[in-house]
């Protein structure tokens, strides 16, 4: 027997592919009789149109797939499981009885074409959601369509360049700081604009000086984080806004940090003009492992002629879809947006309701500054000063024992927390950037300082250690330059009994 | 309702730590003049038991296809979904994790996600598919713009017979950077007019997009196009709205399709009035380079041990920022997985029987309606699970209305798609669908035999 096929430590299982394992003619669930005349496909379909089989494809019963899928789960680390202080994710717990309502079958089975009036439960808790959101955020409208944040900064892009073309021009560039989340530029070049870096000053804020001398009536727009990727609150957020609209361009801000302001400074009222939420973020909506999030987009009143169709409107007592948009930019996705992810996001905003709300930002807030107090001497901090959300600390102190921010981020995992987020932002070399989130008590962040302190202490004296981290996970580092080099992004071996490859 | 674990006290000894009285002083950087000076106007808060009877309240307002008979489908199928889907997609490690950054502690979403990869390639016929996209409409979107970074050019054939809400998204998407979608017609078949194709067809067409089955629920001819486009230097595109096709529809990738993407739904998700549903983006390997998404790859660890890690990571945002092929960050990783386990318990013979049902119950449903009096099917092409039907005495909007006080959730009216269509219904059946709800919507439809 291959070593491979034994677990590695008692429970911990080693579990092949779905391919590699089962036999021929196993299946997993059982389908509605057939209860129409059994026609022969051929009768029904041109015959060079006809499927035979698609070799490769898995045969196993429901309990191998039961047990598969649970023996992966169990090498995946979760917020139900500790402590995620990856920054500017926001991490934080999701509330279960979210994961309940949003199964109610007249949410989670209901059809978007299904006539309006069998959907006025699900338009009405998009329409109040919308209330909810722009009240949070100061903003006059939000549209719900877009999927998730980078998809909600792709549409504010095309309202500000649709809002420009009405005005004459939808110019050229846009300014995106020098710290923004690669979102930003990735997303206004799929606009068409060509981005601009603004360098942060030395404090690690946006200055206003810089915005000006890049300020032209070329300019479309600046793209802005708030708090930003620093875990700082943009203190000359209005003046900068001053100076874009001076030139006639749009302020937008990427509303991924929103959880450490809300209820106590809202977007729209320090001059921003387009925002997108990561509900995903803010608003408990569980991560997925990748999403599904949802990334609704507030707006001012003037760039309300251009959002995408439909839009949920009041009329009378009833709820309706309005297309009749005719400066729309169009649409960003089909139907209406993460549905099921709104859903939750409107009972998170129930629960808590409007103290509830604020309580979030002052615990989180609170959590980070404890983190980052108490973390200082340990390591180094760049920007020394209260933060909002998160901290942003530097692999700097341990450099010098040829410790990075990689083998401090793996060694965590041997103290069974998730890291932080590395590397980034990028104007802090060697980051980890690290957001509590206020769902996490203080026992649990001691707990991780305690881990952190330890290891700084562990790269002093037995570097070796930190670097061959992490010790205690189901694989050891992983080889990414041969992932990179030899890509193999598919199963292409033989099925058992099945005795062909895979269709290629 | 809060979750917030920190008690007053908590805190209180957590900012004498910090060093200030109170939390105020951690926001003094934000100015006064930007500060909000009141409470924010939204409802008070709830408790778990308050909330859980508002939102049953609210869904309750809502009809869902349990409860009536449904017959809409248009990019979104009322398929049924194994108790093991939920069971298993919905265990905390998988949906409270995030994108596997850190490979040790996520060797269970990235090995699921390499056989989502897999089984994408084997139901496409393609080499190699990402980690997801949003949903069809945007993955369609994207392979536009996927296919202009490969050969330059600006055109793009775009048949009308491909779903109205994708082509608005493309229209939306492409339109910033300059690319023309030109419109393609059916013919009486359903189907994409191939002469039209190829009078449309230049050296400055891009690609051309052909979706099968199509909005019709008819099947296109995707070689005959993939000659006409490859011919003139194009790439064919094939978009695909109801995946379970591929059970019983030979694969795009065996009739030349140059990438392929489409709508996973039907596998694993739920219909969530619209959303979250799945992209799913597959190419060829030539093409990987350009590709947007994430994508995993299978690698070793220091002791040799087999791993998965995301890879090829220099094409995305985060490395190439305003260069990235695609700004596309979070997708939809939890309904890629939902629609992998599906997957796996449907297997190689339960997929083919279940597009078979599909196919049948259709065909049945297609042949009661055509020999209804005042109704006729309006387009001779093969179809899988849909199909157009004409209603030629009353409107559809009529038709629909009797269908409901029957219980019965008629077709999708074309004429907001289609004017040339006002007289038409699009009908999906399923294997949700029974005989006896086929025979009653044929009886509810009137007109007798």
């Amino acid at each position: 027997m291959k070593d491979e096929t034994i677990g590695i430590q008692g429970l911990a299982f080693h579990e092949p592919l779905l391919f590699e394992q089962g036999s021929q003619g196993r299946r997993g669930c059982s389908l509605p009789e057939n209860d129409v005349p059994e026609v022969k496909p051929e009768r029904l379909l041109p015959k060079k149109l006809l499927r035979h089989d698609i070799p490769g494809f898995p045969e196993l019963s429901e309990v191998e797939v039961v047990r598969h899928f649970t023996r992966l789960s169990q090498w995946n680390y979760g917020v139900d499981l500790g402590f995620y202080p990856l920054g500017s994710c926001t991490m934080k717990y999701s509330p279960k009885i979210n994961e309940e309502v949003w199964k109610l079958p007249g949410f989670s089975r209901a059809h978007p074409y299904q006539p309006e009036s069998l959907a006025q439960g699900a338009l009405e808790l998009m329409f109040e959601l919308e209330q909810y959101l722009a009240e949070v955020s100061g903003m006059d409208r939000v549209t719900l369509q877009p999927a998730a944040g980078a998809h909600g900064e792709l549409l504010g892009m095309m309202l500000i360049r649709a809002y420009l073309e009405s005005k004459g021009s939808p110019r050229k560039r846009v300014l995106v700081p020098d710290s923004a989340h690669g979102t930003n530029p990735a997303s206004a070049a799929i606009c068409g604009y060509q981005c601009v870096q603004i360098k942060s000053g030395p404090r690690g804020y946006v200055e206003p000086q810089a915005v000006a001398e890049a300020m032209d009536e070329d300019v479309a727009a600046i793209m802005l984080t708030n708090p930003n990727t620093l875990g700082l609150f943009e203190e000359q957020i209005a003046e900068i806004a001053k100076i874009v609209h001076g030139k006639g361009g749009q302020v937008y801000c990427d509303g991924a940090n929103l959880n450490a302001i809300i209820g106590i400074s809202r977007p729209g009222d320090t001059g921003i003009d387009v925002l997108h939420f990561n509900l995903h973020k803010t608003f408990s909506v569980p991560h997925g492992g990748g999403g599904p999030g949802a990334g609704p987009v507030g707006l001012k009143a003037h760039l309300a002629p251009f959002m995408p169709v439909p839009v949920v409107e009041k009329k009378g007592k009833r709820f309706v879809l309005n297309y009749n948009l005719p400066s729309s930019v169009g649409k960003v996705r089909a139907f209406y947006g993460h549905f099921a992810a709104l859903v939750r996001a409107y009972a998170y905003i129930r629960s808590l309701g409007p103290s509830g709300l604020r309580r979030v930002a002052e615990v989180s807030v609170i959590n980070a500054n404890y983190l980052m107090s108490q973390l200082k001497s340990h390591y180094h901090l760049p920007y020394d000063k209260f933060c909002k959300h998160e901290c942003v600390f530097s692999d700097a102190r341990q450099i010098p024992y040829d410790v990075h921010t990689l083998d401090i981020a793996k060694r965590l995992m041997d103290y069974g927390f998730h890291p932080p987020t590395i590397y980034f932002p990028l104007i802090v070399r060697g980051a980890l950037m690290i957001e509590p989130t206020e769902t996490e008590s203080r026992e649990t962040l001691d707990q991780f300082i305690a881990a952190m302190k330890r290891i700084a202490e562990e790269a002093e004296r037995d570097p070796e250690l930190v670097r061959s981290a992490p010790h205690k996970t189901k694989v050891s580092r992983l080889d990414e330059v041969k992932a990179a080099r030899q890509p193999n992004l598919r199963w292409r071996g033989k099925a058992p009994g099945q005795g062909g490859s895979s269709a290629g | 309702m809060q979750y917030i674990p920190n008690t007053e006290a908590d805190c209180r000894a957590m900012l004498d730590v910090i060093g200030v009285r109170s939390s105020e002083e951690l926001f003094a950087d934000i100015p006064s003049k930007l500060r909000l000076k009141r409470g924010l106007n939204l409802a008070p808060p709830l408790s778990e038991a308050g909330l859980w009877k508002h939102m049953r309240a609210l869904a309750s307002k809502n009809a869902d296809v349990d409860q009536y008979s449904s017959f809409l489908g248009a990019g979104a199928y009322n398929h049924f979904l194994p108790a093991a889907v939920s069971h298993l997609v919905f265990r905390a490690e998988f949906y409270t994790a995030y994108t596997p950054y850190q490979p040790e502690i996520s060797q269970g979403t990235l090995q699921a996600i390499y056989e989502y990869q897999t089984l994408t390639c084997q139901l496409t016929g393609m080499e190699v598919g990402n980690a997801s996209m949003y949903d069809g409409s945007s993955a369609l979107a994207e392979a536009l713009l996927m296919a202009h970074r490969i050969n330059g050019r600006q055109e793009v054939v775009m048949p009308l017979a491909v779903h109205p809400e994708y082509r608005m998204v493309c229209q939306t998407y492409v339109g910033k950077l300059g690319l023309r979608l030109h419109d393609v017609p059916y013919t009486d078949r359903g189907t994409t007019d191939l002469k039209e194709v190829k009078a449309a067809l230049s050296d400055r067409t891009c690609c051309v997009v052909v979706q099968s089955p199509n909005f019709f629920g008819a099947l296109e001819m995707l070689d005959e196009i993939a000659e006409a486009a490859h011919g003139a230097g194009a790439l064919l595109v094939v978009v695909v709205a109801e995946p379970v096709s591929f059970g019983i529809v030979k694969s795009p990738g065996e009739c030349g399709a140059d990438i392929v993407v489409g709508e996973g739904q039907s596998f694993g998700n739920h219909l969530n009035f619209g959303g979250p549903y799945l992209g799913f983006f597959a190419t060829k390997e030539a093409y990987i380079r350009s590709m947007p998404g994430r994508l995993v790859g299978q690698t070793e660890d220091k002791a040799g041990r087999t791993g998965y890690v995301l890879t090829l990571s220099t094409r995305e945002q985060h490395i190439r920022r305003e260069k990235a092929t695609s700004n596309i960050c979070t997708n939809v990783g939890l309904c890629a997985l939902a629609a992998t386990v599906h997957l796996a318990l449907l297997g190689r013979s339960g997929l083919r029987e279940l597009a078979l049902l599909n196919l049948r119950k259709t065909a049945y449903a297609k042949a009661a309606i055509s020999k209804l009096r005042g109704y006729e099917v309006r387009f001779s092409g093969p179809t899988f699970n849909e199909f157009v039907v004409r209603s030629k005495k009353r409107t559809p909007a009529q038709v629909n209305r009797a269908l409901l006080a029957k219980k019965i959730i008629g077709g999708l009216e074309l004429g907001r798609f289609y004017p040339d269509l006002s007289d038409c219904l699009l009908i999906c059946v399923t294997e949700q669908n029974s005989r006896e709800e086929i025979d009653a919507l044929c009886k509810a439809m009137g007109g007798g035999r």
